[in-house]
This record gives structure tokens, C-alpha cells and sequence, in this order.
């Protein structure tokens, strides 16, 4: 059993799926609850992992290995280091999470509701447990699907307009990268006379420093339009704007991470030379701190309580791709943490809009204000959110930001110099948010009557707000964790280093006295 | 037997025999047997036995080759049976059984339900296996006439119709305008070599410069034979006219048989006897699978009329084949393969599916005619989805694994700007294919629609096609070895 456990992390969601399409579409509530099993189910057994991972082993644990498509070399291998373990509980955690909470706003085409979710579950644990470029490919593209309809079918008023657009960026994406993978392929077997996809085998290609460049770009593509980095954001607004709430709480809390991810696992480990090159760097670091202080001017403008928080997510996945290309410990470790903390804070504050969506069908800020005195549980449970997502200390934002600055600051303290003024705006757009809709009296009389939080929202948002103190208040295990495979990545990706990437930012000199 | 009919000759015609002794039976039986209309699709029978006969017929060469090796040839060296032409008859026999399984509802719908229409498939198949397996200049063209001549009659089948007409009329002018240079071609090869055998037209084209003015001309007028066929931009305007008019049932088997037959003559002509003089034609190729991408993306986006779209989709496809072609090495070639195999099933799905929308008062060719499937036949728009998405090149379905192979060549072969223009064009493909997506899935229809017309037939071609299609995405071994034999050597 133990030894297929990843294998039956991956196919729990897609079992449930299966089933659920034999349960006639008119048992709406039979199918709710099925499907809340099987994302249950789905999170049950994906505990095994965090009990039986050991975080003192270094390499990938949990390893399943067999042949797929033999003549091309292509494998079924899985696997799982630190990071990987972590945004794979962050999956079954908010994948359950979000079906749980569309147990009240779905109400039409409630079958297919739930098998799209299923199976963009399994896809997404896919893309984070797949150690063969063309088996992550393929889950990287299945996802698209179930995304583009959840957003097409479920969504907003221009939703079709917003799910087009999300599906036809990140294929773009997704096949540009795809001509990266062939090239690394290609030259691997050009090389060595071995067809493989395996990416432990490929870290062992050497490549030309243009055509390690080359692949550096082409992945790029790829994973900056997923992560979103400026200047290819701008499919993000609209999707997490028009989809349905557990939509959006998928979007941001998940799919965004694919493309860090895949930063984290394929661009630095595979194209070392290319990764600290000077100039991909300085580009890279540029567009993140764009991305950091853009986002979260644009947050600051927004009319649309959903498009704000969608905006900050510009902003905070700018951390994220900060502390990656910083290139050293605390950087990289800052950014998977990072990752983990947008998941929870954002996907709580999306939850939170959720919630009074479907109480208003608006999301104008102007229509609210004075929520605190109506709603006093849901204006605690927003604060929190907020400052979660704001980083205050002794909740998880705060660890994940502190650790990606001071990597920052390592290496080069203009970087961080910038990053810190995207924290401020960002308790800025925050604070300001929760003073417009929640303080001061009741503005607007349609606002006087809401019911406050059920205890279905209670259940979905207490576990996340514990999640989100733990980190913040004992960070230690998840640092352990990410201990062994974050020093290796920044091992490998120095070892390579052909130039030290401070060399053409001029320094102030130091007086040795 | 005697020496002018051996029996390797026997052996090697049988297939062709069957089919167009089965054609010419279907025909007679036809008039004696079933006079009435309702009775008619029992002729069926008739295409299913004759396929049957090939099938046999092919299964032996097939075991022939397999234990002895090398190739069969007969009458003097013009018709050779490989692995490469074996590959072909396959994907005909699989073509026309899966077409002549989804046509009598829809002709006993428009009531124009004749007999023949059974016998001119096997006859266009015979056509196709004279394409595939001819090794002579004369025998290819004959096939390639017999197969243009049924499809000209077939796609004016709707006599009533005037579209029909139209498009019928248009083929067969365009048609036997692009034959005119394809002969020109031939006989200029013919003045070369003094031969019309392609063994000694290789040796000839060999032994001269490519860009000798007679070779060269030669080159020209064959590639715009060929690229007429195969409906590559800029010579593909007959294509949506003829899509478009056809019966939908003949539009299928145009768009996948015809196809199919013209590249087995174009990768038999250009790499084989034409191969040495790669650096005339290439140029021509490159700038004809460009066009056919972008002509053929940019087109289908603003189409309305789905049987126009998937017109215009089958051009991009053909440029994307096009793209193995030009990389050349063996991964193109073997995409080249694998894509005409996964083309065959994914088209011939969509375009069941428009058949099946066919009901009584609704056309179901506009756009807008496929909302609302979703809530009246969710399997059918569910396999739809599934052969746009493999139409798309998106994993787990089998158009992935066409496409994979077309980019791999070209990276190997060190093309990187057609490799990009490629996946650029996916994306662009992918916008025109989800707006069929969305009038199923997402958009209500204006009034209730009746379900979708479905027939015996359809049914078991639809799980055929959607099955095959998600099996050689998600398992592609076998078809990929399958591919890997058959190269052309």
C-alpha cells in the first residue's frame, strides 16, 4: 500500500469523479455530498505523506517509477521533496476547502460542477508530484480544461470573456515551454544517445550557456504567465474576478503556484548556468519588484472588492518569484513558505468576499461600509485575513515576507530596499479596504438585515485561521522541511555560477575600519 | 499462372481486387435487390464484406512482410506493397467502414438514399490504393483520378440541393485543373528518366542539379498538383466551398480519406524519387505549411458555418504535416504518420457529431445550432469536447502526441523559427475551437432543440473515434511502434 501512496494521493480525486458521473444529475444533494467525500477522502489520505516524510533524508521520497510511452522515453515517475510535500497539502487542503464551500452558491449544473473540481484536483497534484517533464506537461495542460469551465459556465457576467483569455494565455505558455522540454530532450539524447524524460536524468545535460538561455526563456514563458509576473498578469485580474469564488480560492491558493513551482523545480536545477546568469537575473528580479510595487498600486485604485484582492496577488506572487531569483537560502525557503501563506491568506480573503457576495450580489466597495456592526464575526474573520495577508507578526504572511527580504537583502539591498515599499502599499490597499467596507456606521440600508457567518463558513475559515497562526507562531517545522532540498537547489545553482550576480550593481564603498 | 499476371501479382492486387468487386456489386445488387428505400442501408453489408475481404487480403501481405522482410512488388515494378502502403490501406479501410457506418441516417434524412453511394466509397478506396501503393507515374495518376472522380460525384450526391451543385461543380473544376499541372509534372519527370517507374526517376532526378530548369519546373507544377490535393494554402480555396456543400457524411470522407491517399502520394513522390532534390522543393514547402497555418487559423476564427471551420481547421493540419514533411528526419516522417493516423479518428469524431446534429428541421451546421447539446445529449458533447481538445493538440488526447512529434523534428532538426510559429498557431487554434466548446456547454439555445439524431451507426463509429482518440493520447506505445515500422525506406 505504502509504496503506491502518491499514486493513490493522485487517483483519489479521479475515483471520486468517476463515481460521481454514475449518480443521476438531479440528486443535487447526494452529489454534494459524494463529492465533499471524495475531496475529504482526498485529504485523508494525503496525511500519510506529511507522517511518513522524512524530513533528514535528502532526495525525493514516496518514489513510484514505470514505463509509459517506452520508445520515447517517456516515464510514470513520482516523487516528492519538501517542496513538493507542502503545496501538495496545500492542494488536498483547499482543494476540500473550496468544495466545501460551494456547498450553498451552486446551484445549477451541480454535477459538473463538482467532476471539473475532481479533476483539476488530480491534475494539479499531478503537476506537483511529477518527476518526468512530460508527464508534469501533461498534467500542466490538464488543468487548463476544468478551469476554463469552471470559470465559462460558473462564472461572473463576463465570463467568457475572462476564461477564454485565462485558457488561451496559459496554453501559449504552456506550448512555448513545451519547445523548451524538446530542446533539453533533444540535446540530452543528442549527447548521451538516451531518450529520457526523467528530470533527474536531464539535470545532467551540459548544454551551451545560448542554448541553456534558450530553454531559460522558453520555460519562462511558461511559468511567468501561470505565476502571473508583470508584464503577463493581465489574464489574472479577469479570471479571478469573474470566476466563482471556489474558483478564484483554487486559482490563487494552487494554480498560481504551478508556475513558481516549476521555477523552483525545473528552471534552477535544470539550467543552473542559465538561472544565475547577470542578465536573466537582473531581469527576472526587475520584473518581480515591478510586479511587487504595480500590483499593489493597482490594489490600490480598485472599485471591486474581488479585482483588489486579485490585484494583490500580482503583488504577493512578486514575492515569491523575488525570493526565487535571489538565488540563496533564505530566498528560495522564503518563497515556498510564501507560496504556502498567499494560499491560505488569499484564498481566505476570496472566501471572505465569497461570503458577502452571496449575500449582495455586489462586490462595489462603495455599497458596503459598516459591515462590523451587522456581521461582528465576519468583520473578526476578515481582520484576520487582512492581516494575515498584510504580514503582521506572529501570523504566517509576516514569516514568509521577512525571510524572502532578508534573502533579498543577502543578496543585493536595493532589491529589498524596493520589496519593503510593496509591504507597506500592501497594508496600505489592505487596511484601507477593511476601513471602507467594514468601519464606521451602516452607509447603505440594503446592508442592515445580513444574516452573519453560518456555521458551514465558520467551518471552512477556523481551519485555515489556524493553519495561518501555527505558521506564523512556530514556523520551525516547515523551515525543517525545506531545510535539504532548498540547499541543494541553491548548491547546484551557485556551483554553476559563472559570474556573481552583484558584479555590474555599482556597491558604496565600505570603510574596512 | 502466366508471366503477365504472376501470383505476387495476384497477391499484391487482391486488396484492390475485392474492393472494386465489391463496388460493382454494390452497384448491381443495388437495382435487383433492394428496391425500396428503407431497405437500402443493408447494402452496408456489402461495404463491410468488402472490407472485410481487403482486410484479409491485407493482413496476409501484412504477415508476408513481417516474416520475409523487404517489400512485394508486381507488374514490373509499378505497384510495391511495404510497410508504408500497408500503414495507408489501414487508415482507408478504417476511414471508409467508419464513414459508410455514419451515412444512412443521415441520407435517409435527406432522403437522397441511393445504393451507389455505398459502391462509389469502395471505389474511391480502390482509387486510394493506387495512390499508396503505386510505384509508377501512370498507376498513381490512374488512382489518383479514380479517387477524384467518385469524390466529385459524391460531393454533389444531394442532387436537389443547389449548394451541393455548386460545390461539386467547383471541385471538379479545380480538381481537374490542379491534375492538369500534376501530369504536366509527370511528364516532364517522364522526359528525364525516359521512364515512368519512380526507381529510375529517382536514379535520373539523382544524377542532376535541383535547380536544373527542367527538374525545377517539374518540381513546381508536381508540388502544386500535390499541395491542391492535400488543400494547402495558396491552393486551398476550392476546400471550404467543397466542405461546405458536400453532404456532411462526404465532407468527412473527403477530409480524412482525401487526405489521407494525397499524402501517401506526396511523401511516395518527394521522398522518394524528388528526396535528392530536397533544396529545390523545401523552400516551397515551408512557405506553403506557413500560409496553410496561418490562412487556415486566422480563417477558421471568424467562420460561423461549422463544416467551414473544420475546413479550415484541416488546412492548419495540413500544415502542421507539412512541417514533418519539411524537417525530414525520421521523428518528422514518423509524426507525419502518427499525426495522419490520430487526424483520421479525431476528424471523422467532429464531424460524426455534426452528422448526428443533422435533425429534421435544424441544418446543424451553424455555430450557434450546438447549443444547448450539453443538456440534451451530455455524451455527445462530451466526446465533442474531447476531439476538439485532441483537434487542439491538448494532452492526454491524441492530438497531442501528432503535434509532439511534429515539434520534436523540428527542433532536432534545428528549425526553431517554424517550431515557434507552430506553437504560436496552436494557441490561435485552440481560440476557434472553444467557441464550439462554449456554444455547447455554455450557451442556452434560443428555443428547445430536439435531441440529436442518432443512428446504430454513429453510435458505434463515436465510441470507435472517441475511444481510439483517448487511448492513443494516453497510451500511444503500440501506435508509435506501429508508426516506427512503417517508415518509408
Amino acid at each position: 500500500m505504502s509504496e503506491h501512496l502518491l499514486s493513490i494521493v493522485l487517483l483519489t480525486p479521479l475515483a471520486g469523479l468517476f463515481v460521481l458521473l454514475f449518480i443521476p444529475g438531479s440528486q443535487k444533494n447526494l452529489i454534494r455530498w459524494w463529492a465533499n467525500i471524495s475531496a475529504a477522502a482526498g485529504f485523508l489520505v494525503s496525511l500519510p505523506l506529511l507522517l511518513g516524510f522524512d524530513r533528514t533524508k535528502d532526495g525525493y521520497q514516496f518514489v513510484e517509477q514505470m514505463p509509459w510511452i517506452p520508445s520515447l522515453g517517456v516515464q510514470y515517475i513520482v516523487g516528492i521533496d519538501g517542496i513538493s510535500l507542502l503545496l501538495v497539502m496545500l492542494t488536498t487542503v483547499m482543494g476540500f476547502l473550496a468544495i466545501f464551500s460551494s456547498w450553498d452558491s451552486i446551484n445549477e449544473h451541480v454535477k459538473e460542477y463538482y467532476a471539473m473540481f475532481l479533476l483539476q484536483q488530480t491534475g494539479m497534484i499531478g503537476v506537483f508530484i511529477s518527476l518526468d517533464f512530460l508527464l508534469f506537461y501533461v498534467f500542466w495542460e490538464i488543468v487548463l480544461v476544468p478551469m476554463y469551465f469552471i470559470i465559462g459556465v460558473w462564472g461572473g457576467p463576463r465570463k467568457l470573456y475572462a476564461a477564454m483569455k485565462f485558457f488561451l494565455y496559459t496554453l501559449a505558455g504552456g506550448v512555448l515551454m513545451l519547445l523548451g522540454i524538446l530542446t533539453l530532450y533533444f540535446q540530452h539524447a543528442a549527447q548521451t544517445g538516451v531518450y529520457t524524460f526523467e528530470i533527474a536524468v536531464l539535470m545532467n545535460t551540459p548544454m551551451q550557456l545560448w542554448v541553456e538561455r534558450l530553454v531559460f526563456w522558453s520555460f519562462f514563458v511558461g511559468f511567468a504567465i501561470k505565476v502571473p509576473m508583470f508584464p503577463f498578469h493581465t489574464w489574472l485580474p479577469d479570471a479571478h474576478t469573474e470566476a466563482p469564488t471556489a474558483g478564484s480560492v483554487i486559482l490563487a491558493a494552487v494554480l498560481l503556484k504551478m508556475g513558481t513551482y516549476g521555477f523552483i523545480r525545473f528552471s534552477l536545477p535544470l539550467l543552473p548556468q542559465a538561472s544565475s546568469d547577470v542578465t536573466i537575473v537582473n531581469v527576472l528580479v526587475a520584473l518581480s519588484l515591478i510586479g511587487i510595487i504595480y500590483g499593489a498600486l493597482v490594489s490600490l485604485m480598485q472599485q471591486d472588492w474581488k479585482k483588489l484582492v486579485a490585484y494583490s496577488s500580482v503583488s504577493h506572487l512578486g514575492f515569491c518569484t523575488l525570493g526565487i531569483f535571489a538565488l540563496n537560502h533564505s530566498g528560495l525557503a522564503g518563497s515556498v513558505i510564501q507560496q504556502i501563506n498567499h494560499g491560505i491568506s488569499t484564498g481566505m480573503l476570496f472566501l471572505i468576499v465569497g461570503v458577502i457576495y452571496e449575500r449582495r450580489h455586489t462586490r462595489e466597495i462603495k455599497e458596503y461600509g459598516g459591515l462590523a456592526h451587522v456581521m461582528p464575526n465576519y468583520a473578526i474573520v476578515f481582520a484576520f485575513a487582512m492581516l494575515s495577508s498584510a504580514g503582521l507578526p506572529l501570523l504566517n504572511g509576516f514569516v514568509g515576507e521577512f525571510t524572502i527580504l532578508q534573502g533579498a537583502f543577502e543578496a543585493n539591498y536595493v532589491w529589498g530596499a524596493f520589496a519593503v515599499t510593496g509591504i507597506i502599499f500592501g497594508a496600505a490597499y489592505l487596511l484601507w479596504l477593511y476601513q471602507r467596507t467594514m468601519l464606521g456606521e451602516v452607509t447603505n440600508d440594503k446592508n442592515r438585515g445580513l444574516p452573519d457567518l453560518n456555521w458551514r463558513e465558520w467551518a471552512v475559515f477556523v481551519p485555515l485561521m489556524i493553519w495561518a497562526l501555527t505558521i506564523g507562531v512556530y514556523p520551525k517545522p516547515y523551515f525543517d522541511i525545506l531545510e535539504k532540498p532548498v540547499a541543494r537547489i541553491v548548491e547546484r545553482v551557485n556551483s554553476q555560477r559563472t559570474a556573481p550576480v552583484l558584479a555590474e550593481i555599482p556597491r558604496p564603498e565600505i570603510d574596512p575600519r | 499462372m502466366s508471366e503477365f499476371y504472376t501470383s505476387t501479382d495476384h497477391f499484391v492486387l487482391l486488396p484492390a481486387l475485392m474492393l472494386a468487386l465489391f463496388g460493382c456489386a454494390t452497384l448491381l445488387f443495388d437495382f435487383w435487390v433492394f428496391p425500396q428505400e428503407k431497405q437500402r442501408k443493408w447494402l452496408l453489408l456489402f461495404l463491410v464484406l468488402g472490407e472485410i475481404f481487403a482486410g484479409v487480403a491485407y493482413w496476409r501481405q501484412h504477415s508476408f512482410l513481417a516474416e520475409h522482410g523487404g517489400t512485394l512488388t508486381a507488374f514490373n515494378g509499378t505497384l510495391t506493397v511495404d510497410q508504408f502502403a500497408l500503414y495507408f490501406h489501414w487508415i482507408f479501410l478504417i476511414t471508409t467502414l467508419l464513414v459508410g457506418l455514419i451515412s444512412y441516417r443521415y441520407f435517409e434524412a435527406k432522403k437522397e438514399h441511393h445504393g451507389e453511394y455505398y459502391g462509389l466509397l469502395l471505389l474511391a478506396q480502390a482509387g486510394m490504393y493506387f495512390l499508396a501503393s503505386g510505384t509508377d507515374l501512370i498507376t498513381l495518376f490512374i488512382g489518383l483520378e479514380t479517387m477524384a472522380v467518385t469524390f466529385y460525384v459524391l460531393v454533389g450526391f444531394l442532387r436537389s440541393d443547389p449548394r451541393s451543385n455548386e460545390a461539386a461543380l467547383k471541385y471538379l473544376l479545380l480538381g481537374g485543373f490542379s491534375s492538369g499541372f500534376l501530369v504536366y509534372g509527370f511528364s516532364l519527370l517522364y522526359g528525364i528518366s525516359a521512364s515512368t517507374r519512380l526507381a529510375d526517376i529517382t536514379l535520373a532526378v539523382a544524377n542532376r542539379d535541383p535547380y536544373d530548369p527542367i527538374l525545377y519546373l517539374a518540381i513546381i507544377t508536381v508540388t502544386v498538383g500535390v499541395l491542391f490535393k492535400i488543400a494547402a494554402v495558396p491552393f486551398h480555396m476550392w476546400a471550404p466551398d467543397a466542405y461546405e456543400g458536400a453532404p456532411t457524411v462526404v465532407t468527412t470522407f473527403l477530409a480524412v480519406g482525401s487526405k489521407a491517399a494525397s499524402f501517401a502520394l506526396l511523401l511516395r513522390l518527394f521522398l522518394g524519387p524528388l528526396n535528392s532534390a530536397r533544396d529545390a522543393w523545401e523552400p516551397l514547402f515551408i512557405a506553403a505549411a506557413i500560409l496553410s497555418m496561418t490562412i487556415g487559423n486566422l480563417a477558421a476564427v471568424t467562420q460561423t458555418n461549422t463544416k467551414r471551420l473544420l475546413a479550415y481547421s484541416s488546412i492548419n493540419h495540413a500544415g502542421y504535416m507539412l512541417l514533418g514533411v519539411i524537417a525530414g528526419n525520421a521523428t518528422g516522417i514518423q509524426g507525419v504518420l502518427i499525426y495522419m493516423l490520430v487526424y483520421v479518428f479525431m476528424t471523422v469524431g467532429a464531424f460524426l457529431v455534426l452528422v448526428a446534429l443533422n435533425r429534421d428541421e435544424l441544418g446543424g451546421e451553424d455555430v450557434d445550432d450546438l447549443r444547448g447539446m450539453m443538456h440534451k445529449s451530455p455524451g455527445h458533447a462530451i466526446w465533442m469536447l474531447i476531439f476538439l481538445l485532441s483537434l487542439a493538440g491538448i494532452p492526454p488526447t491524441a492530438g497531442f502526441i501528432g503535434k509532439y512529434f511534429i515539434f520534436l523534428s523540428l527542433i532536432e532538426s534545428g528549425r526553431y523559427v517554424l517550431a515557434v510559429i507552430a506553437t504560436v498557431y496552436v494557441a490561435v487554434a485552440i481560440y476557434y475551437y472553444l467557441r464550439l466548446v462554449k456554444s455547447m456547454f455554455v450557451e442556452d439555445p434560443e428555443r428547445e432543440v430536439p435531441a440529436m439524431a442518432t443512428s446504430f451507426g454513429t453510435r458505434v463509429a463515436l465510441i470507435v473515434t472517441g475511444v481510439a482518440t483517448l487511448l492513443i493520447g494516453v497510451y500511444p506505445e503500440p501506435f508509435v511502434r506501429f508508426a516506427q515500422q512503417s517508415f518509408l525506406r
